[in-house]
């Protein structure tokens, strides 16, 4: 695949979250912050900073908190997701979102977790259900441990396999964005390291958002950093750039451990 | 209009019909208790007087009077079931959530449940078998037993319930001060958990109060005011009963405003139930 | 010594809680024990079999006893209002748990408590003189007379239009089993981790896809759970059933015409009932009441335990 120039695939302006009257992220003006094509960024930041917020506001996760707020664009190919008239349901399925907690559907055969998100837009035909979540698994490094047992329970895989048959359901549905909450923070190191090994193949199809509170993760996987603190985006910048050259002191102070 | 939009467009047809549905159906399922509570109202408010309160009920076919010996039958019956239920209840719930190893809990729970579940005639029938048989007679201490039966599960499950909201800490401290288990629990636990314990009572009482079928060959009913309990004993269900399946247009009135006093008995408890229930320790 | 004291006063003290509590198995057993014995004269006489499926109840003239007619009314009244009720109260629970707005899914379970709440002979007094009527003038007559005229093969299943019988008893007690599936349906529900609805929610589900991907496979259990709890209810129901159904065991029963169930016969025979063979007859009924809501009951807890189980394992 030749790889495209770097363009804003996302963009968040001026982006403020409240729940209730209290500020989850935004604190001074708002949260700005571009979202490359086919790169992976990476959200950092102490633990209640706003980095969930932040990320659930790119595919309007919010709208499901009745106290939440949002205030400020978001584009999605230069479209604001939040205008008027955007069907929440059709931008879920462009940005697609991987949780914290592995959530299989847990009565569900693992093809039918795969297929679920394409069952809904109305494909019925067995031939392309049956390449899709071929493809699906291979996308998200799961084929081969599953494709003698595609129909037995998803309950049945490990933490680190039902993680990946997450990515597999959301990547079946071809999302042009993959947003993802700490996907590692509940796995052994061995999955970990087969999902980050995962995520610089899945550039090549996605662009992805990663929340990590691991810095050493985000120096490893992450093309541009974002580093939030108290509700603020601090600073921006390639990942490279934000590790070695910190320009805010309190990003510095957070990388060199201050912080934990 | 592409493929996509039409399965879209279908898919939010679905939604729509569902969301249609699901509130057709709860309009549906609470079609009856309106139509019941609205009727009640209705016709109770209308039948309802002093004299309800005050006049014992007339003989059949005469107008007039009230249906006291209903109202303090109930009050005697239910009380003294309630007297019979609270010491095994309490009992059986503390042990359930204050000693939670104890080996005798797993049966405890499974035969509450399995009491819990039962149909009311049967504690009827039992008091029937156990007091009225020997005694020779319908009274009101055997309906008192039939409702005390009845409360004895419910009394023991909302106990264990709200004994189990109690924090941990309130134990710990009491413990820690050198206090033996028992005065911890009897002194520390149970006064935390009065309001729950009082609620818990409160629905348990309401319940039994409603309830006929254990009292039709246990209390019986009396057409005079008793206060005997060896005596057959009038309650406003039973009575309410009679009255309703009875040719007279008089009594069809009372039977309406027992069934609206019926009503308001549980609407206040359950109330009441509901506010103590909201407050945490 | 102090210590020994207190440890000695811990003993009494779970002791004297011990015996009050065993009161709660004593009851238990001697429930079971006492209504069997009770109408062992009846099982003995006609054999346990012989007593549940014959057909013939005459206390009178033949002096025979068999509990069939109850046996077939109860099953019929307690199923036909499950698949009535079964689905405006999964709707209900759906709606409180899923698509009202906080302060209405309050009222709903308010509503829900009360409807539980509200005694069984109000519900049969409303149904005595507003349903029963109603139901006799607006539905049953011209469904009656129409019959006549254009299917006379449909009479003997409709027959009698009185008002009192299967028809009155089955609505009657459709609406107050909701609460019992509808409570247990919302708690299952509400126990679905949140992760999951935002899971479906993220694949760009709508809301009742949500509702079909995410949740209802999760909250199935408890759902089921509560049918038969709901059946369980149905089953022992006793005054509003006795007040409509027109209490009469003749076979085959119609839709309209009158019926009897097991706890309904006990209700209306007991007080009268002045032979021993009868009274027996009446108490073996009840035994036999007792097993079918032990059966129903325990298969609600086995159902639920193995949802609770399951929503443990997810999270
Ligand atoms: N549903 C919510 N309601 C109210 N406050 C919330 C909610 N979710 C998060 N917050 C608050 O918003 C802030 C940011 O939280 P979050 O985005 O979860 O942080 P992070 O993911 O970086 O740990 C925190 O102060 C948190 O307490
Ligand atoms: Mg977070």
């Amino acid at each position: 695949m030749v790889q495209e120039a770097v363009d804003v695939h996302m963009e968040s302006r001026n982006l403020v979250v409240r729940y209730g009257n209290r500020v989850g992220v935004g604190v001074g003006g708002g949260v700005s912050l571009p979202l490359y094509r086919h790169r992976i960024t990476a959200l950092i930041g102490p633990s209640g900073c706003g980095k969930t917020t932040f990320l659930r506001a790119l595919n309007r996760m919010h709208d499901l908190t009745p106290t939440a707020r949002v205030e400020g664009e978001v584009l999605l190919d230069g479209e604001n997701i939040y205008a008027p008239g955007v069907d929440p349901v059709l931008v879920r399925r462009r940005v697609g979102m991987v949780f914290q907690k592995p959530t299989a559907f847990p009565t569900m055969s693992i093809y039918d977790n795969v297929a679920a998100g394409l069952k809904l837009v109305g494909i019925r035909d067995r031939k392309r259900l049956d390449e899709a979540v071929e493809r699906a698994l291979k996308g998200a490094a799961l084929w081969d441990e599953v494709k003698d047992r595609l129909r037995a329970p998803a309950s049945g895989l490990s933490g680190g396999q039902q993680q990946r048959l997450t990515i597999a359901r959301a990547l079946a549905v071809e999302p042009e964005v993959l947003l993802m909450d700490e996907p590692t923070a509940s796995l052994d190191p061995i999955s970990t390291q087969a999902i980050e090994d995962l995520l610089l193949t899945l550039k090549e199809q996605v662009t992805v958002v990663i929340v990590t509170h691991n810095m050493q993760q985000a120096a490893r996987v992450s093309d541009f950093t974002a580093f939030f603190l108290n509700g603020e985006m601090v600073e921006f910048g390639p990942t490279e750039l934000l590790f070695t050259k910190p320009k805010d002191p309190r990003t510095e102070a957070y990388i060199s451990g201050r912080f934990g | 209009m592409t493929a996509k939009d039409l399965a879209l467009k279908r898919r939010y047809r679905t939604e729509r019909l569902m969301m249609a549905l699901v509130a057709l159906g709860t309009l549906l399922a609470f079609l009856v208790l309106f139509l019941v509570l609205a009727y009640a109202l209705f016709q109770g408010v209308g039948a309802l007087n002093l004299d309800f309160f005050l006049k014992d009920m007339r003989p059949p076919g005469e107008t007039g009077g009230g249906l006291r010996q209903a109202i303090v039958g109930t009050l005697i019956v239910d009380g003294l079931g309630l007297l019979i239920a609270l010491p095994f209840g309490l009992a059986a719930g503390v042990l359930l959530a204050e000693y939670p190893d104890h080996p005798v809990n797993p049966y405890l729970r499974l035969l509450s449940d399995t009491l819990n579940g039962m149909p009311a005639i049967l504690f009827g029938l039992l008091a029937f078998i156990l007091i009225v048989k020997p005694m020779g007679g319908f009274s009101g201490l055997s309906g008192a037993f039939a409702l005390g039966f009845l409360m004895i599960p419910i009394l023991a499950r909302s106990t264990e319930g709200v004994l189990s909201l109690v924090p941990k800490e309130i134990r710990e401290a009491g413990l820690a001060l050198g206090l033996p288990r028992w005065r911890v629990i009897l002194s520390l636990v149970l006064p935390t958990a009065r309001a729950g314990l009082i609620t818990g009572v409160l629905l348990a009482f309401a319940r039994a109060a409603g309830e006929a079928a254990p009292l039709l060959f246990t209390a019986f009913g009396s057409p005079l005011l008793e206060l005997n309990p060896l005596k057959p004993m009038d309650t406003l269900p039973l009575r309410l009963f009679a009255f309703a399946i009875s040719p007279y247009e008089d009594w069809h009135r009372q039977a309406w405003a027992a069934g609206l006093v019926l009503f308001g008995l549980i609407t206040l408890t359950s109330l009441l139930a509901r506010r103590a229930s909201r407050r945490r320790f | 010594m102090r210590r020994l004291y207190s440890h000695f006063g811990d003993r009494l003290f779970a002791f004297f809680l011990l015996l009050l509590a065993l009161g709660v198995v004593a009851l238990a057993l001697l429930m079971a024990y006492e209504l069997y014995r009770g109408g062992s004269l009846a099982l003995g006489r006609f054999g346990l079999l012989g007593f549940a499926l014959g057909r013939e109840w005459d206390p009178v003239v033949q002096k025979a006893f068999g509990a069939w007619p109850y046996i077939l009314g109860t099953f019929i009244v307690s199923f036909s209002a499950l698949f009535l009720s079964f689905f405006p109260a999964l709707a209900a629970a759906i709606f409180a748990a899923e698509y009202a707005p906080r302060w209405l899914a309050q009222i709903i379970n308010f509503l829900l408590d009360l409807m539980a709440a509200v005694p069984s002979v109000v519900y049969g007094l409303w149904g005595i003189f507003v349903l029963a009527p109603w139901l006799r003038d607006k539905v049953q007559l011209p469904l009656y007379m129409w019959a006549a005229e254009h299917l006379p093969g449909l009479l003997p299943l409709l027959g009698v239009p009185t008002g009192y019988g299967l028809m009155t008893a089955v609505l009657i007690l459709a609406s107050m089993i909701v609460p019992y599936t509808a409570a247990l349906a919302r708690d299952a529900i509400a126990l679905v981790p949140k992760e999951h609805r935002e899971a479906a929610y993220a694949l760009g589900a709508t809301r009742w896809e949500v509702m079909r991907l995410a949740i209802l496979p999760l909250a199935r259990g408890g759902i089921i759970a509560g049918a038969f709890l709901a059946l369980a209810r149905a089953v022992g129901e006793t005054m509003a059933v006795t007040m409509v159904i027109g209490n009469s065991h003749k076979l085959p029963y119609t839709l309209f015409g009158g019926a009897a169930t097991m706890p309904s016969v006990i209700a209306n025979e007991f007080t009268e009932a002045v032979e021993d063979l009868h009274l027996s007859a009446l108490i073996a009924v009840g035994f036999l009441l007792f097993l079918v809501s032990m059966l129903v009951n325990s298969t609600a807890a086995y159902v639920l335990r193995r949802q609770e189980r399951l929503v443990k394992g997810v999270l």
